[in-house]
Protein backbone atom coordinates (compact mmCIF):
# COMPACT_ATOMS: atom_id res chain seq x y z
CA UNK A 1 0.00 0.00 0.00
CA UNK A 2 1.25 3.31 -0.89
CA UNK A 3 0.24 6.76 0.88
CA UNK A 4 1.36 9.99 0.72
CA UNK A 5 3.44 11.58 3.05
CA UNK A 6 3.23 15.08 4.82
CA UNK A 7 6.59 15.17 7.36
CA UNK A 8 6.31 18.65 8.23
CA UNK A 9 9.17 21.24 9.81
CA UNK A 10 10.19 19.36 12.79
CA UNK A 11 10.15 15.69 12.02
CA UNK A 12 12.45 16.80 8.72
CA UNK A 13 15.32 18.45 10.97
CA UNK A 14 14.70 17.88 15.17
CA UNK A 15 12.23 15.09 14.80
CA UNK A 16 14.38 12.84 12.10
CA UNK A 17 14.34 10.34 15.01
CA UNK A 18 10.64 9.73 14.95
CA UNK A 19 10.73 10.66 11.04
CA UNK A 20 13.27 7.69 10.16
CA UNK A 21 11.01 5.50 12.34
CA UNK A 22 7.91 5.80 10.96
CA UNK A 23 9.06 5.33 7.41
CA UNK A 24 10.58 2.22 8.92
CA UNK A 25 8.35 0.59 10.90
CA UNK A 26 5.77 1.46 8.11
CA UNK A 27 7.67 0.63 5.29
CA UNK A 28 7.98 -3.02 7.20
CA UNK A 29 4.48 -3.34 7.68
CA UNK A 30 3.61 -3.22 4.24
CA UNK A 31 2.84 0.61 4.04
CA UNK A 32 4.78 2.67 1.42
CA UNK A 33 4.86 6.24 2.91
CA UNK A 34 5.97 8.51 -0.17
CA UNK A 35 6.42 11.84 0.50
CA UNK A 36 5.19 15.10 -1.24
CA UNK A 37 7.39 17.01 -3.55
CA UNK A 38 8.00 20.42 -2.82
CA UNK A 39 5.97 20.85 0.15
CA UNK A 40 6.05 23.78 2.93
CA UNK A 41 4.95 24.13 6.61
CA UNK A 42 1.06 23.74 7.67
CA UNK A 43 1.95 27.00 10.02
CA UNK A 44 2.34 24.98 13.25
CA UNK A 45 -0.78 25.97 14.47
CA UNK A 46 -4.69 26.22 13.69
CA UNK A 47 -5.73 29.85 13.05
CA UNK A 48 -8.66 30.86 15.29
CA UNK A 49 -9.97 34.12 14.34
CA UNK A 50 -12.75 34.09 12.17
CA UNK A 51 -11.27 36.14 9.60
CA UNK A 52 -8.30 33.59 9.01
CA UNK A 53 -8.50 32.63 5.14
CA UNK A 54 -4.96 33.74 4.53
CA UNK A 55 -3.50 31.73 7.28
CA UNK A 56 -5.02 28.54 5.33
CA UNK A 57 -3.83 28.95 2.05
CA UNK A 58 -0.19 27.00 3.53
CA UNK A 59 -1.77 23.96 4.89
CA UNK A 60 -4.34 24.19 1.83
CA UNK A 61 -1.39 24.28 -1.07
CA UNK A 62 -0.14 20.87 1.13
CA UNK A 63 -3.82 19.15 0.72
CA UNK A 64 -3.42 20.53 -2.87
CA UNK A 65 -0.27 18.74 -3.69
CA UNK A 66 -1.85 15.61 -1.64
CA UNK A 67 -4.98 15.38 -3.96
CA UNK A 68 -2.60 15.20 -7.46
CA UNK A 69 -0.80 12.50 -5.62
CA UNK A 70 -4.05 10.43 -4.07
CA UNK A 71 -6.88 10.34 -2.03
CA UNK A 72 -5.02 10.03 1.51
CA UNK A 73 -2.22 11.91 3.30
CA UNK A 74 -0.61 10.85 6.10
CA UNK A 75 1.21 12.82 8.67
CA UNK A 76 2.95 11.54 11.99
CA UNK A 77 3.55 14.77 13.16
CA UNK A 78 0.89 15.52 15.50
CA UNK A 79 0.15 19.57 14.76
CA UNK A 80 0.14 18.86 10.79
CA UNK A 81 -2.46 16.25 11.56
CA UNK A 82 -4.68 18.49 13.52
CA UNK A 83 -3.73 22.04 11.28
CA UNK A 84 -4.51 19.83 8.13
CA UNK A 85 -7.54 18.11 8.61
CA UNK A 86 -9.17 21.01 10.08
CA UNK A 87 -8.51 23.18 6.76
CA UNK A 88 -9.38 20.44 5.06
CA UNK A 89 -12.85 20.30 7.05
CA UNK A 90 -13.37 24.18 6.35
CA UNK A 91 -12.50 23.59 2.83
CA UNK A 92 -15.36 20.89 2.80
CA UNK A 93 -17.86 22.35 4.61
CA UNK A 94 -18.04 26.84 4.00
CA UNK A 95 -18.19 27.04 0.13
CA UNK A 96 -17.30 30.57 0.52
CA UNK A 97 -13.87 30.06 2.33
CA UNK A 98 -12.90 27.08 -0.16
CA UNK A 99 -13.55 29.72 -3.21
CA UNK A 100 -11.84 32.31 -1.97
CA UNK A 101 -8.87 29.53 -1.11
CA UNK A 102 -8.83 28.10 -4.26
CA UNK A 103 -9.01 31.85 -5.88
CA UNK A 104 -6.24 33.00 -3.29
CA UNK A 105 -3.81 29.36 -4.00
CA UNK A 106 -5.01 28.79 -7.83
CA UNK A 107 -6.28 25.90 -7.74
CA UNK A 108 -9.46 23.73 -7.59
CA UNK A 109 -9.69 21.83 -4.13
CA UNK A 110 -12.78 20.38 -3.11
CA UNK A 111 -11.63 18.70 0.33
CA UNK A 112 -11.20 14.81 -0.90
CA UNK A 113 -8.27 13.85 0.66
CA UNK A 114 -8.62 12.11 3.67
CA UNK A 115 -6.00 13.21 6.15
CA UNK A 116 -4.80 10.78 8.13
CA UNK A 117 -2.37 10.32 11.46
CA UNK A 118 0.12 7.39 11.35
CA UNK A 119 -1.43 5.97 14.28
CA UNK A 120 -4.67 5.81 13.04
CA UNK A 121 -3.17 3.95 9.72
CA UNK A 122 -1.63 1.43 11.79
CA UNK A 123 -4.90 0.99 13.48
CA UNK A 124 -7.25 1.58 10.72
CA UNK A 125 -4.92 0.53 7.59
CA UNK A 126 -2.71 -1.80 8.48
CA UNK A 127 -4.99 -3.47 11.90
CA UNK A 128 -3.30 -4.58 15.20
CA UNK A 129 -3.46 -7.79 14.88
CA UNK A 130 -0.97 -7.60 11.34
CA UNK A 131 1.15 -5.56 13.60
CA UNK A 132 1.50 -8.23 16.31
CA UNK A 133 1.88 -11.09 13.52
CA UNK A 134 5.01 -9.35 12.85
CA UNK A 135 6.22 -8.65 16.01
CA UNK A 136 10.29 -10.17 16.24
CA UNK A 137 11.26 -8.66 19.68
CA UNK A 138 8.50 -8.57 22.20
CA UNK A 139 8.36 -5.84 24.45
CA UNK A 140 7.23 -8.20 27.68
CA UNK A 141 7.84 -6.31 30.56
CA UNK A 142 7.78 -3.00 29.47
CA UNK A 143 5.50 -0.39 31.53
CA UNK A 144 4.63 1.94 28.98
CA UNK A 145 2.14 5.09 29.60
CA UNK A 146 0.95 6.02 26.52
CA UNK A 147 0.47 9.75 25.90
CA UNK A 148 -2.05 11.43 23.87
CA UNK A 149 -1.55 14.84 23.78
CA UNK A 150 -4.30 17.18 22.59
CA UNK A 151 -3.50 17.55 18.39
CA UNK A 152 -5.32 13.91 17.63
CA UNK A 153 -8.03 14.22 19.79
CA UNK A 154 -9.48 18.18 20.05
CA UNK A 155 -11.46 19.33 19.28
CA UNK A 156 -12.98 16.10 18.93
CA UNK A 157 -15.83 16.61 16.21
CA UNK A 158 -13.40 18.30 13.96
CA UNK A 159 -10.05 15.84 14.44
CA UNK A 160 -10.98 12.51 16.85
CA UNK A 161 -10.35 9.30 15.56
CA UNK A 162 -10.14 7.96 19.46
CA UNK A 163 -12.36 8.62 22.40
CA UNK A 164 -11.07 11.64 23.46
CA UNK A 165 -11.47 12.09 27.18
CA UNK A 166 -10.23 8.27 27.56
CA UNK A 167 -8.33 7.42 24.13
CA UNK A 168 -6.76 3.69 24.03
CA UNK A 169 -5.62 3.27 20.25
CA UNK A 170 -1.81 3.79 21.23
CA UNK A 171 -2.36 1.65 24.66
CA UNK A 172 -3.64 -1.09 22.28
CA UNK A 173 -0.95 -0.76 19.73
CA UNK A 174 1.50 -0.93 23.01
CA UNK A 175 0.02 -3.91 23.89
CA UNK A 176 0.03 -6.01 20.65
CA UNK A 177 3.67 -4.86 20.90
CA UNK A 178 3.59 -6.87 24.30
CA UNK A 179 4.24 -3.96 26.64
CA UNK A 180 1.81 -3.48 29.74
CA UNK A 181 0.22 0.15 29.15
CA UNK A 182 -0.33 1.61 32.64
CA UNK A 183 -3.59 2.98 33.81
CA UNK A 184 -3.20 6.88 34.39
CA UNK A 185 -4.52 10.02 33.93
CA UNK A 186 -2.43 12.12 32.21
CA UNK A 187 -3.29 11.25 29.10
CA UNK A 188 -5.10 13.70 27.44
CA UNK A 189 -3.28 16.63 29.23
CA UNK A 190 -1.44 19.72 27.44
CA UNK A 191 2.25 19.57 27.46
CA UNK A 192 2.37 23.12 27.47
CA UNK A 193 2.82 23.44 23.69
CA UNK A 194 5.18 26.77 22.15
CA UNK A 195 4.35 28.19 25.68
CA UNK A 196 8.27 27.47 25.29
CA UNK A 197 8.70 30.47 23.37
CA UNK A 198 7.97 32.79 26.43
CA UNK A 199 7.43 31.12 29.46
CA UNK A 200 9.65 27.68 29.47
CA UNK A 201 9.08 27.37 33.28
CA UNK A 202 5.24 26.95 32.73
CA UNK A 203 5.94 24.40 30.28
CA UNK A 204 8.50 23.09 32.78
CA UNK A 205 5.94 23.26 35.39
CA UNK A 206 2.97 21.18 33.22
CA UNK A 207 5.53 18.92 31.74
CA UNK A 208 6.21 17.96 35.44
CA UNK A 209 2.74 17.11 36.23
CA UNK A 210 2.21 14.67 33.59
CA UNK A 211 5.66 12.96 34.07
CA UNK A 212 4.92 12.66 37.71
CA UNK A 213 1.34 11.13 36.96
CA UNK A 214 3.13 8.46 34.94
CA UNK A 215 5.65 7.92 36.97
CA UNK A 216 2.60 7.20 40.20
CA UNK A 217 1.16 4.86 37.93
CA UNK A 218 4.21 2.62 37.83
CA UNK A 219 5.07 3.36 34.04
CA UNK A 220 8.87 3.18 33.21
CA UNK A 221 8.69 5.40 29.84
CA UNK A 222 6.02 7.53 28.36
CA UNK A 223 5.01 6.92 24.95
CA UNK A 224 3.70 9.96 22.48
CA UNK A 225 3.08 10.78 18.91
CA UNK A 226 3.70 14.19 18.99
CA UNK A 227 7.53 16.04 18.36
CA UNK A 228 6.49 19.23 20.22
CA UNK A 229 5.19 17.14 23.55
CA UNK A 230 8.27 14.51 23.21
CA UNK A 231 10.29 17.85 23.35
CA UNK A 232 8.52 19.88 26.35
CA UNK A 233 8.57 15.78 28.23
CA UNK A 234 11.89 15.37 27.60
CA UNK A 235 13.93 18.48 27.92
CA UNK A 236 13.02 19.98 31.36
CA UNK A 237 13.60 16.71 33.49
CA UNK A 238 17.18 17.30 33.70
CA UNK A 239 16.03 20.90 35.61
CA UNK A 240 13.15 19.23 37.63
CA UNK A 241 14.99 16.86 38.61
CA UNK A 242 17.34 19.76 40.82
CA UNK A 243 14.01 21.43 41.10
CA UNK A 244 11.43 19.09 42.57
CA UNK A 245 12.40 16.90 45.28
CA UNK A 246 12.02 13.34 44.82
CA UNK A 247 11.53 13.79 41.20
CA UNK A 248 12.57 10.34 39.58
CA UNK A 249 12.99 11.16 35.34
CA UNK A 250 11.47 9.10 32.83
CA UNK A 251 12.69 8.81 29.45
CA UNK A 252 10.30 9.63 26.31
CA UNK A 253 10.19 7.76 23.80
CA UNK A 254 8.46 8.12 20.00
CA UNK A 255 5.85 5.38 20.20
CA UNK A 256 7.42 4.37 16.44
CA UNK A 257 10.70 4.20 18.01
CA UNK A 258 9.75 1.19 20.13
CA UNK A 259 7.32 -0.09 17.45
CA UNK A 260 10.78 -0.37 14.96
CA UNK A 261 12.76 -2.05 18.07
CA UNK A 262 9.69 -4.68 18.08
CA UNK A 263 9.54 -4.78 14.52
CA UNK A 264 13.68 -6.16 14.95
CA UNK A 265 14.71 -2.81 13.26
CA UNK A 266 18.08 -1.61 13.62
CA UNK A 267 17.03 0.64 17.04
CA UNK A 268 20.87 2.73 16.76
CA UNK A 269 19.21 4.88 13.36
CA UNK A 270 16.27 6.53 15.52
CA UNK A 271 18.51 9.26 16.81
CA UNK A 272 17.99 7.75 20.95
CA UNK A 273 21.57 9.86 21.59
CA UNK A 274 19.39 13.13 21.16
CA UNK A 275 17.23 12.12 23.71
CA UNK A 276 17.80 14.53 27.20
CA UNK A 277 17.25 11.57 29.16
CA UNK A 278 18.63 8.69 28.00
CA UNK A 279 16.58 5.84 27.34
CA UNK A 280 19.75 3.42 26.31
CA UNK A 281 19.74 1.76 30.08
CA UNK A 282 16.05 0.99 30.20
CA UNK A 283 16.42 -0.47 26.51
CA UNK A 284 19.00 -2.46 27.38
CA UNK A 285 17.94 -3.78 31.26
CA UNK A 286 14.36 -4.93 28.95
CA UNK A 287 16.89 -6.70 26.63
CA UNK A 288 15.79 -4.79 23.74
CA UNK A 289 18.75 -2.77 22.96
CA UNK A 290 22.71 -4.59 22.40
CA UNK A 291 24.62 -3.79 25.57
CA UNK A 292 27.35 -3.03 22.97
CA UNK A 293 25.49 0.24 21.82
CA UNK A 294 27.21 3.49 23.26
CA UNK B 1 -33.65 38.56 46.29
CA UNK B 2 -31.41 37.49 43.24
CA UNK B 3 -28.80 39.90 42.46
CA UNK B 4 -29.65 41.56 39.24
CA UNK B 5 -26.85 41.90 36.83
CA UNK B 6 -27.16 44.64 34.07
CA UNK B 7 -25.87 43.65 30.76
CA UNK B 8 -26.09 47.55 29.61
CA UNK B 9 -22.27 47.49 30.10
CA UNK B 10 -21.33 44.70 27.55
CA UNK B 11 -23.72 45.60 24.78
CA UNK B 12 -22.90 49.07 24.88
CA UNK B 13 -18.80 47.98 25.36
CA UNK B 14 -17.37 48.54 21.46
CA UNK B 15 -14.58 46.09 22.50
CA UNK B 16 -16.63 43.14 23.93
CA UNK B 17 -18.74 43.69 20.50
CA UNK B 18 -14.89 43.13 18.74
CA UNK B 19 -14.38 40.12 21.18
CA UNK B 20 -17.57 38.92 19.57
CA UNK B 21 -16.50 39.99 16.10
CA UNK B 22 -12.99 38.42 15.89
CA UNK B 23 -13.72 35.00 17.98
CA UNK B 24 -17.36 34.23 16.24
CA UNK B 25 -18.38 33.05 20.10
CA UNK B 26 -21.35 34.40 21.59
CA UNK B 27 -20.25 35.17 25.12
CA UNK B 28 -23.64 35.21 26.73
CA UNK B 29 -23.91 31.32 26.00
CA UNK B 30 -21.96 30.58 28.88
CA UNK B 31 -23.81 30.28 32.51
CA UNK B 32 -20.77 29.78 34.50
CA UNK B 33 -20.40 26.21 35.01
CA UNK B 34 -16.58 26.06 35.57
CA UNK B 35 -16.35 23.04 33.53
CA UNK B 36 -13.12 24.97 31.38
CA UNK B 37 -11.65 26.25 34.65
CA UNK B 38 -11.85 22.71 36.22
CA UNK B 39 -9.69 21.40 33.51
CA UNK B 40 -7.33 23.95 32.49
CA UNK B 41 -3.80 22.78 32.46
CA UNK B 42 -2.23 26.24 32.60
CA UNK B 43 -4.94 27.54 35.27
CA UNK B 44 -2.33 27.13 38.07
CA UNK B 45 -0.02 29.98 36.62
CA UNK B 46 -3.19 32.03 35.72
CA UNK B 47 -4.42 35.47 37.30
CA UNK B 48 -8.38 34.94 35.36
CA UNK B 49 -9.61 31.43 35.33
CA UNK B 50 -11.00 30.71 32.39
CA UNK B 51 -14.28 30.84 33.36
CA UNK B 52 -13.66 34.36 35.21
CA UNK B 53 -12.79 35.75 31.76
CA UNK B 54 -15.81 35.11 29.96
CA UNK B 55 -17.44 36.61 32.80
CA UNK B 56 -15.91 40.22 32.85
CA UNK B 57 -16.27 40.33 29.10
CA UNK B 58 -20.25 39.30 29.84
CA UNK B 59 -19.92 42.56 32.44
CA UNK B 60 -18.07 44.40 29.55
CA UNK B 61 -15.41 44.65 31.55
CA UNK B 62 -13.07 43.88 28.88
CA UNK B 63 -9.85 46.22 30.21
CA UNK B 64 -9.35 43.99 33.13
CA UNK B 65 -9.56 41.02 31.14
CA UNK B 66 -6.75 42.62 28.27
CA UNK B 67 -4.51 43.51 31.12
CA UNK B 68 -4.46 39.86 32.33
CA UNK B 69 -1.79 37.48 31.89
CA UNK B 70 -4.36 34.91 31.73
CA UNK B 71 -4.66 35.22 27.91
CA UNK B 72 -1.14 34.68 27.08
CA UNK B 73 -1.26 31.34 28.88
CA UNK B 74 -3.63 30.28 26.69
CA UNK B 75 -2.20 27.44 24.28
CA UNK B 76 -5.57 26.62 22.58
CA UNK B 77 -5.38 23.39 23.72
CA UNK B 78 -8.89 23.15 23.62
CA UNK B 79 -9.80 21.00 26.74
CA UNK B 80 -12.59 23.94 28.02
CA UNK B 81 -14.33 24.06 24.34
CA UNK B 82 -14.44 19.90 24.41
CA UNK B 83 -16.14 20.00 27.79
CA UNK B 84 -18.20 23.02 27.44
CA UNK B 85 -21.39 22.46 27.76
CA UNK B 86 -22.62 25.66 25.83
CA UNK B 87 -20.14 24.84 23.19
CA UNK B 88 -18.48 27.78 23.59
CA UNK B 89 -14.89 28.15 22.11
CA UNK B 90 -12.85 29.75 24.97
CA UNK B 91 -9.61 29.11 22.72
CA UNK B 92 -10.91 31.21 20.19
CA UNK B 93 -12.08 33.88 22.67
CA UNK B 94 -8.24 33.98 24.27
CA UNK B 95 -6.93 34.67 20.36
CA UNK B 96 -9.25 37.93 19.76
CA UNK B 97 -8.38 39.20 22.92
CA UNK B 98 -4.32 38.67 22.27
CA UNK B 99 -5.35 40.18 19.19
CA UNK B 100 -6.54 43.13 20.92
CA UNK B 101 -3.68 43.49 23.67
CA UNK B 102 -1.23 43.61 20.84
CA UNK B 103 -3.09 45.86 18.36
CA UNK B 104 -2.83 48.53 21.34
CA UNK B 105 0.58 47.02 22.97
CA UNK B 106 2.39 46.22 20.59
CA UNK B 107 3.89 42.43 19.76
CA UNK B 108 4.93 40.33 22.55
CA UNK B 109 7.45 37.77 21.13
CA UNK B 110 10.71 39.73 19.58
CA UNK B 111 12.54 38.53 16.92
CA UNK B 112 15.83 38.25 18.68
CA UNK B 113 13.97 37.24 22.51
CA UNK B 114 14.58 33.38 22.27
CA UNK B 115 18.08 32.74 23.04
CA UNK B 116 20.52 31.33 20.67
CA UNK B 117 20.66 27.73 22.68
CA UNK B 118 17.37 27.67 22.34
CA UNK B 119 16.57 28.74 18.79
CA UNK B 120 19.02 25.12 18.12
CA UNK B 121 16.95 22.83 20.52
CA UNK B 122 13.65 23.96 20.55
CA UNK B 123 11.46 21.83 17.90
CA UNK B 124 10.87 24.15 14.74
CA UNK B 125 7.04 24.09 14.80
CA UNK B 126 7.22 25.50 18.64
CA UNK B 127 8.99 28.72 17.40
CA UNK B 128 6.82 29.02 14.10
CA UNK B 129 3.43 28.71 16.43
CA UNK B 130 5.52 31.06 18.90
CA UNK B 131 5.83 33.70 16.70
CA UNK B 132 1.97 33.23 15.32
CA UNK B 133 0.56 33.58 18.38
CA UNK B 134 2.68 36.23 20.08
CA UNK B 135 2.90 38.56 17.40
CA UNK B 136 0.39 40.59 14.96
Amino acid sequence: MKVSYFPGCTLNTKGKGFDRSVREALAALGVELEELPDWNCCGASFPLLVDNVLDLAGPARVLVAASAQGDKLATACTTCYNVLKRTNRVIRLDRERRERLNYFIEADYQGQVEVMDVLQILRDEVGFEEVKAKVQKSLSGLKVACYYGCMVLRPPAEVAYDDPENPHALDELMASLGAEPVLWGGKVECCGNYLVAIKPELAMEMSYRIISSAYRAGAEVLVTNCPLCQFNLDRWQRDLVVKKGGFRPLPVLYFTQLLAIALGLDPTRYELEKHYVDPKPLLKAKGLLDQEVG
Amino acid sequence: MGTVISLEKFFLNPLARRVEELSGQDLLACYQCGECSAGCPAAFAMDLLPSQVIRLLQLGQVEEVLQSATIWFCVACQACYARCPKGVDLSRIMEALRELAMERSGEVLKHNQIPEKDLESFPQQAIIAGFRKYTL
